[in-house]
């Protein structure tokens, strides 16, 4: 390529224009839209009020009497199907819960719409295990599963947190 | 010195590097992981097979389906000879009829919906009062302003015309030689009191009949299943990171209704997973159609499918009990019932105004603007929050639901009346 004479006014202020017209071109698309961000890259802006929750599948319920965790029939959790899951629960110091009532309820915060379905227990299927049937998610989100649980002479509830895609 | 010679060539080089890079930057969306997530389960390449249904255990043989797709279209199954399933869901418009209300014998109050896909949803109607394709199938045949017949009527129709296929498929017929005409649990006073005239074993043998038409029907439906349109063909091609072919699937305004669609304007709330329905029940609050009876959508249709005569759990179906989990753990009861409706599929929606389930919005922009708005409902709780849409953002969303067009991913000859 046969070279330019830097010392030309002309080229000196070209290359200046390519330049920064390169980097205005670069610019307008990344922070054009809100949030910025890069193909391929982990999102930079995340949902503020469900971000760092624990969404474990095993919790500890409020008042620290039972140990509860869950398995979804399915696996990962689909989202449209109507699936069931199995309910673990133990006392805090691993003895298995038997013959407990439990109750279910859920909702997404922040859609302020509950579950599309009415899931329950439906069967103690021995050694703290509880088939819960009839649980759908109708969207993506976060969720929010809740299990209220009575034995003999204690209650106490365990909540859940789900990101569904 | 040697090496500032070539500095300035250096430069201009980089510059023009650095250009190209900005204008093929520019050419391609930014989309975020959580976003290109959202797509993929919006792609069709995520539907899964076909669910099976247990409560049809004809669901999937083609001989029930090629006879369920000659009584689709059979006129002669109605009280004036004159209305088949096809008269309302016409398969050159998409499986429905382009019109606000439906006319059959008489006129409906609520609108023709798609078939189209309608396999993969639990229920079926806006207000879902049945929960299998063939218990759907049956309800227009006896309703009095759809086809306006009976199930004695068409079990003689059946003996008359279709033995061979029927007998073949389900066992021999019944001997309705001594079976009136007309008889069936309708409207019509005659109809019904013939029907209430007739033993339980014969009504029972009728009804199988009726059923097993309904079956064959509903085998036939299910091969209607939606196929790939230009979105599709987007979210292809950004999955594989083909940028260059993406930019040349959908212009820079469908692109923005995309994001506006899977973003701010909260549409896959209801309109997600690969159908762009997740087949459930919302109030968005739908203004009332005129002239029409109060319509109070799933709270009475949720009544009605539970003590409906062919639901999951009747005599008539091939389901378990345990099979039956939507029924069994459905919602059946509370104010957010009322003026819940089924949202239908919106692939192929540009193509099927009028919308929602009295036809009271004629277009999209229609359908857009309410949803911007957020009006009360006329009853319940609408989900609706305003959107602060600018004019252009609606029309990008209209847009982008307009690439949703794509054609019916079945072989043609089920798309005709056959010979």
């Amino acid at each position: 390529m046969k070279q330019i004479n830097l010392k030309s006014k002309f080229a000196r202020v070209l290359l200046w224009v390519i330049i920064l017209l390169g980097g205005l071109v670069i610019a307008f698309p990344i922070f054009k839209d809100s949030p910025p961000t890069f193909i391929g890259s982990p999102t930079l802006v995340s949902d503020p009020t469900s971000d760092d929750l624990d969404y474990s599948n095993a919790q500890l319920s409020d008042n620290g009497l039972f140990n509860v965790s869950y398995t979804a029939s399915t696996g990962t959790i689909p989202i449209n199907q109507i699936h069931q899951w199995i309910l673990h629960v133990e006392t805090a110091n691993g003895q298995p819960v038997e013959n407990a009532t439990i109750a279910v309820d859920g909702d997404m915060p922040e859609h302020g719409h509950g579950l599309p379905t009415r899931p329950r227990v439906t069967r103690y299927l021995g050694e703290g295990n509880y088939l819960v049937e009839g649980i759908k998610f109708q969207m993506g989100g976060w969720w929010v599963i809740d299990f209220t649980i009575t034995t003999n002479d204690q209650t106490d509830a365990v909540h859940f947190n789900m990101q569904l895609k | 010195m040697k090496i500032k010679k070539h500095l300035s060539s250096l430069f201009i080089g980089i510059g023009i590097l650095i250009l190209i890079t900005a204008c093929s930057a520019f050419g391609q969306t930014q989309w975020s992981e959580d976003e290109l997530a959202t797509l993929q389960t919006l792609w069709i390449g995520s539907l899964p097979p076909l669910p099976v249904d247990p409560s049809n255990k004809y669901a999937d043989n083609l001989e029930a389906a090629t006879l369920g797709q000659k009584l689709f279209f059979d006129t002669r199954f109605s009280s004036n000879g004159k209305v088949a399933c096809a008269t309302c869901h016409l398969p050159d418009k998409l499986f429905q009829d382009g019109m606000p209300l439906a006319h059959g014998v008489g006129t409906t109050n609520r609108r023709t919906m798609t078939i189209i896909g309608t396999a993969y949803s639990p229920w079926f109607f806006w207000d879902g009062r049945k929960d299998s394709q063939w218990a759907q199938a049956l309800g227009p045949m006896e309703n009095p302003v759809e086809h306006g017949g009976n199930r004695t009527q068409y079990a003689h129709l059946i003996a008359e015309f279709y033995a061979d296929e029927y007998t073949a498929l389900f066992g021999p017929l019944p001997d309705l030689s001594n079976l009136p005409l007309n008889a069936g649990p309708v409207a019509d006073s005659e109809t019904a009191a013939n029907w209430q005239a007739m033993s339980s074993a014969d009504r029972a043998a009728v009804t199988q009949i009726y059923v097993n038409i309904g079956k064959s029907i509903a085998a036939y439906e299910r091969l209607l299943i939606p196929g790939e349109s230009r979105f599709d063909k987007y979210v292809e091609a950004v999955l594989n990171k083909d940028y260059q072919s993406a930019q040349d699937i959908l212009t820079p305004d469908e692109i923005a209704g995309l994001k506006l669609f899977i973003g701010q304007a909260n549409c896959t709330q209801c309109h997600n997973g690969p159908l762009f329905t997740n087949n459930g029940f919302h109030n968005t609050g739908v203004p009332d159609a005129q002239n029409l009876p109060e319509d109070f959508g799933r709270a009475v249709g949720v009544q009605r499918v539970l003590a409906d005569e062919f639901n999951c759990l009747s005599i008539y179906s091939d389901a378990q009990p345990g099979q039956c989990a939507e029924l069994n753990f459905l919602i059946a009861e509370g104010d957010q019932l009322m003026r819940q409706y089924k949202p239908p599929s919106l692939r192929n929606v540009s193509e099927r105004g009028p919308y929602m389930h009295a036809g009271q919005f004629a277009t999209l922009e229609e359908v857009l603007k309410h949803y911007n708005t957020a009006p009360e409902a006329l009853a319940g709780l609408s989900e609706l929050e305003p959107l602060n849409l600018s004019e252009k953002e609606i029309a990008e969303i209209i847009a982008f639901v307009k690439t949703l067009v794509s054609p019916i991913n079945t072989d043609p000859s089920w798309l005709t009346k056959p010979e």
